[in-house]
């Protein structure tokens, strides 16, 4: 078990999402950056179907009750055991009683903490993912506690490491397909879209992000139709919203790219003022 | 009669099916049974399909198959031509207490329209409703036909909260919030269900494809209806209609 002492900006429990619903109107959720977060699992050797710990910008602070192993990945929040710093990307043995924290924000904007056979969150439709009005919680409260998976760790041999150490997700270009309105614009207009450098605005968090620049108004009205994450919609006033995790599952604007998985987690680790730009792919 | 559907690859693993883009109970019927089809086939490389008016969407694993090898089969799916067997459709009456205490903007619209609150909610409640699709939020029940006189634009100031249950009209639709949440449409009414509800094995009874209807229930026969909710013992009334 977990103790929540602090409980940082916004930590949520999240896995790779909750699939199957959306005909329900129930979001996909899950890790934001699932590349970072398959990293931690990966690590500890666990299943990538396991839950983590997403945390974003200003970590918690927590205090293990049992004995267990630990990875982090993702942003570099300046992990600390016992207040001493550790690294991401790298396991540690964690004793019953020692306290995890986390200081200034280094690189990134959302890291994933993986405990040795995961989080024991309910499982609602199949999945552990925090989203209001489907789990009981929706972030980390302030002495919440939390189930972890008691594992005999003494034969865990952990010879995994990352070895480039460069973060995946320092580049600001995001790889876009055509979305299925793309071409209703015309080469004019898609180049546009396609040279822009682009600013994160204030407005984002797990649904989407807002891009600050205004591109291309239009006047394109079309009837609702199913979003998904990474969706990039054009409103009418031309600004840009990128969908996440968290994105409703219809929508109403135009739908001009969409980005890839590994895009989506690399925005993921984004925030406010940030520069994007895009580079299209074409399908095969 | 099969309709003339496009195949869009969208993104990585997603295949977007359309239709043509018109609002049609042909369409949606269409739409409805097209995605039973494809879940009797049960394709295990697919993992989430969800419609809405005139198009589908289908999320699949992309390690176990490509996009094209889905598409083809899908559209044989698709072609194979359907035995009809549902001739009828599930109406789900939902009963709504149209009280100003729960129908907030009830009359300023009614002074606007120059209409009376009781030719409004005749109006309301006389309507079928097509349920197009569930999107927006859990639960939020698209709901296409209402009357035309009942199309009014949505207030110049959205509503930071708007109660669970309550009725609105925004321009042509009408539709129920399925929880508290912020919004902009004319609030005329409160419904005492739960529309959706994660603690029930379906955490929605309705699906896209049957029709609702509302029925005005008074303020004390509101809160006996909210109070058998609470308690789990009151049962939306079913019945099925010739389309």
């Amino acid at each position: 078990m977990i103790k929540v002492l602090k409980p940082g900006i916004y930590s949520s429990i999240q896995d790779r999402g909750r699939f199957g619903f959306r005909q329900l109107g129930i979001p996909l959720a899950g890790t934001m950056d699932s590349f970072s977060a398959n990293i931690a699992n990966s690590l500890l050797n666990n299943n990538l179907t396991n839950s983590v710990m997403e945390i974003t910008m200003q970590g918690p602070t927590l205090e293990f009750f049992v004995s267990t192993k630990i990875a982090i990945s993702g942003a570099n929040i300046s992990p600390k055991i016992n207040n001493v710093s550790i690294l991401n990307n790298k396991v540690y043995t964690i004793n019953k009683g020692d306290v995890l924290s986390f200081g200034i924000l280094i690189t990134g904007f959302r890291c994933y903490l993986a405990v040795l056979g995961g989080f024991l969150e309910e499982n609602i439709l199949n999945s552990k993912s925090y989203y209001a009005g489907i789990t009981s919680r929706m972030k980390l409260n302030k002495n919440d506690r939390i189930a972890i998976s008691i594992q005999n760790f003494k034969s865990f041999d952990s010879k995994g490491i990352l070895t480039n150490q460069t973060p995946f997700f320092e580049t600001d270009i995001l790889e876009v397909f055509p979305g299925p309105e793309y071409d209703m614009f015309s080469k004019q207009q898609q180049n546009k879209l396609l040279s822009t450098k682009f600013n994160v605005s204030s407005k984002n968090n797990r649904m989407g992000y807002r891009l600050r620049e205004t591109v291309l108004k239009h006047s394109i009205s079309m009837i609702t139709s199913p979003v998904i994450p990474g969706t990039i919609q054009l409103t009418p006033e031309g600004k840009l919203i990128i969908l996440m995790k968290d994105s409703q599952t219809t929508g109403g604007y135009p739908r001009v790219l969409q980005l890839s998985e590994k895009s989506i987690a690399i925005l993921a680790q984004k925030t406010t003022n940030d520069s994007v730009k895009f580079k299209l792919n074409s399908y095969k | 009669m099969p309709f003339n559907i496009i195949f869009k690859q969208y993104g990585e693993n997603a295949i977007l099916i359309e239709w043509p883009k018109v609002i049609s109970k042909e369409i949606l019927n269409d739409i409805c049974d097209f995605s039973e089809r494809i879940k009797q086939k049960n394709i295990k490389q697919i993992i989430d399909i969800n419609f809405v008016y005139s198009s589908m969407l289908v999320l699949y694993d992309n390690l176990n198959i490509e996009f094209k090898q889905l598409k083809e089969e899908l559209l044989k799916i698709y072609e194979t031509v359907s035995i009809e067997t549902k001739t009828s459709k599930i109406l789900w009456k939902i009963p709504v207490c149209y009280d100003e205490i729960f129908g907030m903007d009830l009359h300023f619209i009614s002074f606007e329209m120059q209409l009376d609150e009781e030719e409004i909610i005749a109006l309301h409640s006389n309507a079928i409703y097509t349920v197009y699709g569930i999107g927006f939020l859990p639960g939020f029940l698209y709901l296409g036909g209402l009357n035309d006189k009942l199309n009014f634009p949505r207030r110049v100031q959205p509503r930071l909260v708007v109660p669970k249950g309550s009725i609105g009209i925004g321009g042509s639709q009408t539709g129920i919030y399925p929880q508290n949440s912020p919004g902009g449409w004319q609030i005329i009414g409160k419904t005492p269900i739960y529309i959706f509800n994660i603690n029930r094995k379906k955490p929605i009874e309705i699906s896209t494809g049957d029709c609702i209807q509302f029925y005005p229930v008074s303020f004390n026969e509101f809160e006996i209806i909210e109070e058998k909710c609470k308690m789990g013992t009151f049962n939306l009334q079913k019945h099925f209609i010739n389309d």
